[in-house]
């Protein structure tokens, strides 16, 4: 049973063919990426995946269940948290709210004992907590709790949303772009992180990335979109020797 | 804003923080329930009038603020469940012999005419019918945002002033009541504002707070955490309108006679005055700016009056205060674009640290999520 089975979905806005035919399997406790040049239709891919669009056509199934055209937040439910390519934090609230709001989808009771700090609500909000602040040391934010998340620098705020991602306790991550804007050093240390995380959360990882480095360094298996088309798949090395795909990163050479 | 110190208090000393704090906080309670005995026997009935109003004016700038200020949903349809909360209200508090005075048009409707309850109770109706109506536009109308969002609610809080105005039998059509019990006293008033402002603050401290404000930072960040909009904006829809509803209750109590002109838009439009004067998304700048915004009505009227500036004359101009709050609104727009206090909150932390440091110039913003 494939931890994620997307079978050749298609995605249309209006006349325009984002994505045609994607299909994509992800093992348990895999690391694979989708790379592919600007425009290739790897965010909407992402998208469809986790809800914000449904697809034109074809399904995508999670451990078995279809889970096409269900909602962002019921996806996340199930189990599939995201990232985003462009940070989106909730930039007016602190480091440690951020993580908790991603405690709220498992909170069990309702708006009045919530409210009037009943003893189950008081409960799970300090199990709340606890887990927060857990997972806050754990990747070395503990410190910052209490700043607002907009004053963090860059890297940090990869790394919050990472952090506020598996809060929600997810069995598959999905980072979009968890490299951009980042130095030589930061995205070192990004390859590292991804890595472990795996390792400690128990996770299957899919992630689109530009930076080669961390793509080749870390996924076992890559697909390659083009024109939302995918044009090749295979581990790193076949990746990288397909003709293909060096024509969709540097072009062709019409008639030299 | 950097954080006080990244040592860790001893956990004795933050129960002691936490103790000493709620027994300031009953202290004020009971200095503000002294105040109330004191002001009920010796102020004159207009004051206690505007007191009142006071009080009716941060239940509604708070339930607003909710909406508005802490979900970030632009809705401008209080005044229709103010008219909702109003009209039950004095509908199950007048007497039948008041009932059948006003409705000298068209016999009011036989089973309304019986019913008479006691004031808690009808106010309570008032708001649930109100959080009701609630629900059943916020349904469908809470898939819009922003401006379409204010745009719709507006016009429904104009059908709801329309179908009350057509009501005959129910609502005594455009005539609205007169006589409704004066039941509002500055007991009920504040009692209920006290509430109002405890309850908001606990529910914006909760888990369902952070989710709202979740939604209002970014609804798309929030639904990918598992936030569910549609749920938590119907939520904070309807909460916000039951408060509309017990505030309208209220209001339609102390002043005795309401019609559906009073529930125009321009109601809306006041309190919208008082949250973003006050700070979208600050409960204390909304209890701060109900009581300045309501008082400050009532100090400038001699500006409605003919004055005298020395050297012109001018004539009565009914409405010319209402210029003040214009200009003042265009100056904090301007110049305090996050209103009065922002997003910030009281807290006797911050009080007390204030007190110690008495005389240094400090600039560090209050803390947020004190208690009041």
């Amino acid at each position: 049973m494939a931890h994620l089975k997307i079978d050749s979905i298609t995605m249309q806005f209006g006349g325009l063919t984002a994505v045609k035919d994607f299909s994509l399997e992800l093992q348990e406790g895999e690391i694979i990426a989708l790379i592919g040049p600007n425009g290739a239709g790897k965010t909407t891919a992402f998208n469809m995946i986790t809800g914000v669009y449904a697809p034109v056509s074809g399904k995508i199934y999670f451990k078995d269940r279809d889970i096409t055209g269900l909602r962002p937040d019921q996806i996340t439910r199930l189990g599939i948290a995201r990232t985003f390519q462009n940070i989106r934090l909730f930039k007016e609230l602190s480091v440690l709210d951020n993580v908790l709001i991603a405690n709220h989808l498992h909170l069990k009771s309702n708006l009045f004992e919530a409210v009037f700090n009943l003893p189950r609500y008081r409960k799970e909000d300090k199990e709340m907590l606890e887990r927060s602040l857990s997972l806050l040391e754990k990747l070395g934010l503990v410190n910052l709790r209490n700043e607002k998340s907009s004053s963090l620098p860059y890297g940090q705020q990869r790394r919050l949303e990472i952090a506020r991602a598996l809060a929600t306790n997810p069995e598959i991550l999905l980072l979009d772009e968890p490299a951009a804007g980042m130095n030589p050093k930061e995205t070192e240390d990004l390859t590292e992180f991804i890595r472990q995380l795996r390792e400690d959360f128990d996770l299957s990882i899919f992630m689109i990335e530009h930076h080669m480095d961390v793509v080749m360094g870390i996924s076992e298996r890559i697909y390659v979109l083009d024109y939302g088309i995918t044009i090749a798949q295979g581990s790193p090395y076949d990746i990288q020797n397909n003709q293909r795909v060096i024509e969709a990163y540097l072009g062709v050479n019409g008639d030299a | 804003m950097k954080s006080k110190s990244l040592s860790q208090p001893s956990a004795s000393l933050l129960v002691r923080i936490k103790e000493r704090n709620v027994r300031l906080t009953l202290i004020s309670i009971l200095l503000l329930c002294l105040f109330l005995y004191y002001a009920d026997k010796n102020f004159n009935a207009y004051q206690i009038r505007v007191l009142n109003l006071c009080a009716i004016y941060t239940v509604l700038g708070l339930s607003m603020n909710l909406i508005n200020g802490f979900t970030g949903l632009f809705s401008l349809g209080h005044a229709g469940f103010m008219a909702i909360g109003a009209y039950t209200c004095a509908l199950l508090t007048m007497p039948v012999a008041v009932k059948d005075q006003n409705f000298f048009l068209a016999p009011i409707n036989e089973t309304l005419r019986e019913i008479v309850l006691p004031y808690p109770a009808a106010l309570l109706i008032g708001g649930i019918l109100a959080a009701l109506i609630a629900f059943l536009i916020g349904a469908p109308v809470l898939r819009l945002r922003g401006d379409y969002l204010g745009i719709a609610t507006l016009g429904f809080a104009e059908i709801i002033r329309i179908v009350i105005t057509n009501l005959q039998t129910i609502t005594n059509g455009a005539i609205g009541f007169k006589g409704i019990p004066a039941k509002t006293n500055l007991w009920w008033s504040f009692g209920i504002a006290t509430f109002t402002t405890v309850f908001l603050l606990w529910l914006i401290k909760s888990s369902y707070g952070r989710a709202f404000k979740a939604i209002r930072e970014d609804e798309i960040a929030a639904e990918a955490m598992g936030v569910s909009l549609f749920k938590h904006k119907v939520l904070s829809f309807v909460i916000g309108a039951f408060f509309a509803g017990v505030g309208g209750g209220l209001l339609g109590n102390l002043l005795g006679a309401i019609n559906p002109l009073l529930f125009r838009f321009t109601l809306t439009f006041n309190i919208l005055l008082i949250i973003v004067l006050g700070g979208m998304g600050s409960i204390t700048g909304t209890v701060i700016s109900a009581f300045v915004v309501t008082i400050g009505q009532e100090a400038l009227r001699f500006l409605d009056q003919p004055f005298s500036l020395g050297f012109v004359q001018v004539p009565g101009i009914s409405g010319l205060r209402m210029v003040v709050f214009s200009a003042l609104l265009m100056l904090v727009v301007l110049f305090f674009s996050r209103g009065l206090m922002g997003t910030s909150e009281f807290s006797w932390d911050y009080i007390i640290d204030l007190f110690k440091r008495l005389g240094k110039p400090s600039g560090k913003p209050l803390s947020k999520g004190g208690t009041k």
